[in-house]
């Protein structure tokens, strides 16, 4: 059975269900129920129309659990209702899910839950293990989120920032579960530039497919984490490298540069140099002072400081780094770095210690680690 | 590496918030509970029970366990050795009764979450003010690093 199909049908039938009458919250749990019957009928008895069979499925669904007497002479009417299907298509439909389940009164967290179940199709179980929570945490937080948007009208335009955001974040969790966020980000960011002509959408397509093609270089086999500049780029996916490309050229030609533009620009010219050294840095920097203008974001200038070395050497890279602000994430990590460079092992193997220490996720603590511990051998510290 | 994503000012993670049997710096209302009266350790755990459940409900609730206070202590002694035990230290400093482990969208609920924790009521209903540590855990690294 084709579970990508199947998921992807998932917000065209919620769709279906919120015109002919049903709220948000119970069409989206009908639907739910209908796609893991599909899942247990499908297999021996495969649908002609696969759409079809969903809808009804999760109509019947959604009547059945509308039992009360209240609800009955409520169901009375949506029956009466139910063959005028409505003008709106299925990709109305589809887009108003994804504003609807990143609507902004909802926490990050919240939106990424609902995302991934009434858009992504995916099942509450798949999403407790995606995130690493109890089964019965993510359905408060599903539940919940849906309490949260049930006043949204359906049909009202949303914002397609708040969406990007969201997909971002599932994106850039990666995969530690059953479920491959990043290739889920992917196929509902695709989903998401066939319902909406935007270019900052095709920007962050392009931006994960330029990221997750060169994910098999990315992590030794060990699980340790490969720096950019140490990585076999052979093992790079070429292919999805010419599609982010691809769709990258085309959304910057319209002329109005967002963010994820800018970003997927920076991560063309990583994936289109053959080394490190043959990287094209100037031009790397002069993206990153576009990204600056665009996000004022203070860990752009970071990465921008890491850039300036490459471009213009350890000397004006540092300097580019003095200006900002030490607290930052990776601040001290970029220091080692600079600092190497330009020379001075023992300061950076000092800093690479410091920086082991205040990082944020395990692998990234013990690559800088094997920095300082490389360091150390090459010159020990002074007493 | 690290947060250094543009958007890096999401911080959803999970949390310990770690309670101490001794180590921690004294509470304000540091009477121990063997001192309560019944209907003040009633009150007590109906509050941690309740603190719990509420967390389920908003869906950020991920696990709490609580620690024997007396363990041992084990290591490797050689091949084809048993491992050593030793212990328990009654010198030990540092004891740890329990945790909660939870998933929440900032750091700042975080803190709220563990102050609301520490208000739990004991001697004379009044809030124990207890310390409670907050440790962040490791996530995965983030995949746009650049």
């Amino acid at each position: 059975m084709d579970e990508a199909l199947l998921r992807s049908l998932t917000p065209g039938v919620i769709g279906v269900l919120v015109r002919r009458g049903a709220d948000f919250a119970a069409a989206e749990d009908a639907v739910q129920d209908a796609l893991l019957e599909a899942v247990r009928v499908w297999p021996d008895d495969p649908p002609r129309d696969p759409k079809g069979w969903l809808v009804t499925a999760a109509w019947r669904k959604f009547i059945d659990a509308t039992r009360a007497e209240s609800a009955r002479r409520r169901r009375e009417e949506l029956v009466d209702a139910e063959p005028e299907p409505g003008p709106a298509s299925d990709t109305d439909d589809t887009l108003q899910l994804y504003f609807l389940c990143a609507h902004p009164s909802l926490t990050p967290s919240s939106a990424v839950a609902l995302t991934l179940r009434a858009v992504g199709g995916l099942t509450t179980r798949q999403i407790a293990q995606a995130y690493l929570v109890p089964e019965a945490t993510m359905a408060q937080r599903i539940s919940r989120a849906k309490k949260t948007v049930s006043d949204v009208r359906f049909d009202q335009p949303g914002d397609v920032a708040t969406v990007l955001r969201v997909l971002y974040l599932v994106f850039n969790e990666g995969y530690s579960g059953d479920v491959d966020l990043a290739a889920e980000a992917i196929r509902l960011t695709r989903q998401l530039a066939t319902a909406i002509d935007h270019p900052e959408v095709a920007g962050l397509l392009a931006l994960m497919l330029l990221h997750h093609a060169r994910r098999a270089g990315r992590t030794a086999a060990d699980g340790s984490l490969v720096a950019l500049a140490d990585q076999d780029r052979s093992k790079w996916d070429t292919e999805m490298i010419a599609e982010g490309v691809e769709i990258l050229q085309a959304a910057l030609a319209r002329g109005r540069l967002g963010e994820f533009q800018a970003q997927a620009a920076i991560a063309a010219l990583h994936c289109d140099a053959p080394d490190a050294a043959e990287t094209d840095w100037v031009q790397i920097v002069e993206w990153y002072d576009e990204l600056a203008e665009l996000t004022d974001s203070p860990i752009v200038r970071l990465n921008r400081a890491v850039a300036v070395g490459e471009a213009d050497g350890p000397r004006a890279g540092l300097k580019a780094l003095g200006e900002l602000d030490e607290s930052l994430p990776r601040y001290t990590a970029v220091a080692a770095y600079l600092h190497e460079r330009d020379g001075d092992v023992q300061t950076a193997a000092r800093l690479y210690t410091e920086a082991a220490k205040k990082a944020a996720n395990l692998p990234e603590r013990e690559y800088l680690t094997r920095q300082a511990a490389r360091l150390n051998r090459k010159s020990p510290p002074h007493p | 590496m690290g947060r250094d994503s543009i958007e890096g000012d999401s911080e959803m993670a999970k949390y310990l918030l770690l309670k101490h049997y001794r180590g921690a710096p004294a509470a304000v209302n540091d009477v121990p509970m063997d001192q309560w009266t019944q209907d003040e350790i009633t009150a007590h755990l109906q509050y941690m029970r309740d603190f719990a459940t509420k967390l389920e409900a908003t869906g950020e609730f991920v696990e709490g366990q609580a620690l024997a206070p007396e363990g041992t202590w084990v290591r490797y002694d050689g091949e084809g050795k048993p491992p050593v035990t030793d212990g328990p230290f009654a010198e030990t400093k540092d004891l740890i009764a329990g945790w909660m482990v939870i998933d929440v969208d900032s750091y700042e609920r975080a803190v709220e979450l563990a102050g609301e924790l520490s208000a739990a009521p004991g001697k004379d209903g009044k809030p124990i003010h207890e310390w409670l540590e907050l440790r962040p855990f490791y996530g995965n690294p983030p995949t746009i690093t650049e």
